[in-house]
């Protein structure tokens, strides 16, 4: 008989009242799922979604990086003389295998070092008449490095093997990291702007909506409804479009992370190979339509009892 | 001056009302009305019926003077307490005022709805309702599909339908036929015994006949003429507001 449900003036309990909730707001006219704002909402969560992921995955590329060589101390032997070389690299792994709070210490083979350049190099790596390469030792620290340790390491090093030159492996991805950091603020910038985005998309729906109903808003306010009874049928009204068009709107950027993700997983390349989303990052996205629907409701709500409060 | 008591339902004292700088549509008006009373408010067209009504059922604030309703200052009240003193009013609208994408029912339940009530208990009386205005066959049309005199029912049920304190009607019977227009009168007649106060504005001085104990206010160019002096010094009442 009627488009109205029991208690509509009361608060929405869950998902299970979202359905009743949008025929609530049949005391508004033009207001249910049309228009261009559940659209704007679904693009915009696609678009947090993939920032939001971008962000993740540029963390969990720094965090990976940094965890891999936060500890790393890399010696190379810079002696043209190959016995000469070997015999320090030797001297060198020696030391550091002596020396405390080092957790491991790996002489890199020969061969794996002229794999390693083989690109740069175009064959010409190793031999008698090719290019000295350095000898390299990668040693890892129980701790992570500090200027204090790596300079102390760098003295007792130097002590057996003259020509060796000691660095913290973190130290060469600095520039990167750097660059890495500047993304993440990007990719948070990117968020907050479409948040705004969407606040500003709801407060031009729901006063597009209001002028609409401005008979309605008046009538009822004579009746003795009160701001809050109006702001509710404009918030729950928004709460359903939001949540829709923004769980829609997460199906479609979530497919956009994955075909990424795959395609850049399919590079096995250093740094990227760390570029994966764990659960806790998954969990986190998937919140963006349910975050995105409180902001819509907040702002709608906000929108429509800044507008009463003019009214008589 | 009149002294007010709780006892008045409202009190308007030297209220005058003017839009933007025109001149005043009314000035110095003043009167005092008792719960269980029965007035009419009758004068010409643009005597200031409407802008009156408008001030009575807190629509508008007036210009200057003071009004009190119910024992509180109208005037100065804030906006969070007028929900409050709005459920204790019914309103008869003279363009009716439905919401047109409700149905009959839906538009008569509208003031139980904001008040809270719950489905299961409005559904009866909003169905007896309709049914006394000779409209139970008509609850799910929506105004668009009803005649002027059934969605002028219609807004005479939505007023009453809560059982207000004070009922204020504009031209109530304006577009209904003399035999619906002496039903609804007998109607507010009802209400009226049951103690709400009806104040009803109207052009025709027939209806002024039909309640024999109502006492007449009339506008004159925003000015309120009391010629038997009925308003600035009622009938004396009994302990139950009706006249002794």
């Amino acid at each position: 008989m009627t488009g109205w449900l029991p208690e509509f003036f009361k608060p929405a309990k869950g998902l299970r009242l979202l359905a009743q909730a949008d025929s609530a707001s049949g005391l508004l006219a033009g207001t249910r799922l049309s228009g261009p704002m559940p659209w704007v909402i679904g693009m915009m969560v696609t678009l947090t979604v993939i920032a939001l992921a971008g962000g993740l995955a540029l963390g969990s590329i720094a965090q990976g990086a940094a965890n891999e060589l936060a500890n790393g101390v890399t010696v190379q032997i810079v002696n043209a003389n190959p016995e000469a070389r070997e015999a320090e690299a030797e001297r060198a792994a020696a030391r550091l295998r002596a020396t405390p709070g080092v957790a491991s210490v790996r002489l890199v083979p020969q061969a794996e070092v002229e794999r390693l350049i083989e690109p740069w190099l175009d064959g010409q790596a190793g031999g008698e008449e090719a290019i000295p390469i350095p000898a390299l030792v990668d040693a890892r620290l129980s701790a992570a490095i500090t200027g204090e340790t790596l300079g102390a390491l760098r003295k007792s090093v130097r002590e057996v093997a003259p020509s060796a030159r000691v660095d913290g492996q973190s130290a060469w991805l600095r520039p990167v990291f750097s660059a890495i950091d500047a993304m993440r603020w990007l990719a948070i910038g990117m968020v907050a702007l479409l948040a705004f985005a969407l606040a500003a998309a709801v407060i031009l729906s729901v006063r597009t909506a209001m002028g609409l109903n401005r008979e309605t808003i008046e009538i009822v306010h004579l009746l003795g409804g009160t701001d809050i009874q109006i702001a509710r049928l404009f918030q729950r009204s928004v709460a359903v479009k939001a949540l829709v068009s923004g769980l829609l709107g997460f199906l479609v950027g979530a497919g956009v992370v994955l075909v990424f993700g795959n395609r850049f997983a399919a590079l096995d390349a250093g740094l990227l190979s760390n570029a994966g989303l764990g659960l806790g990052s998954w969990l986190l996205l998937a919140l963006v339509p349910f975050l995105g629907t409180v902001l819509a409701m907040v702002t709608a709500r906000l929108t429509v009892l800044r507008a009463l409060h003019g009214m008589l | 001056m009149m002294t007010a008591s709780d006892a008045e339902i409202v009190q308007f004292d030297n209220v005058g009302l003017r839009y933007g700088s025109d001149r005043e549509v009314l000035a110095d008006v003043s009167f005092t009305l008792y719960p269980g009373s029965f007035y009419f408010l009758t004068g010409a067209s643009g005597a200031g019926k409407t802008s009156l009504l408008r001030l009575l059922y807190l629509a508008q604030r007036p210009s200057r003077g003071l009004i009190r309703m119910f024992g509180t200052d109208a005037i100065t009240l804030p906006r969070d307490r007028l929900p409050g003193f709005r459920r204790r009013l019914g309103v008869v609208f003279q363009d009716f005022r439905l919401v047109p994408h409700l149905s009959a029912f839906d538009n008569v339940a509208l003031p139980l709805r904001v008040a809270g009530v719950s489905e299961k208990d409005l559904t009866k009386p909003v169905s007896d309702m309709l049914d006394w205005v000779q409209l139970s066959d008509r609850i799910d049309a929506r105004p668009a599909q009803l005649s002027g005199g059934e969605q002028q029912r219609v807004a005479i049920a939505r007023a009453v339908i809560g059982r207000p304190d004070l009922l204020v009607a504009d031209e109530p019977t304006g577009n209904v036929d003399p035999e619906m227009a002496v039903k609804l009168l007998r109607l507010f007649e009802a209400l009226n015994r049951l103690g709400t106060t009806v104040v009803v504005a109207t052009h025709d001085v027939h209806l002024l006949r039909k309640v024999p104990e109502s006492l007449i206010m009339r506008l004159d160019k925003g000015r309120l003429s009391d010629p038997t002096g009925a308003l600035r010094y009622p009938p004396r009442r009994s302990a139950t507001g009706t006249p002794a």
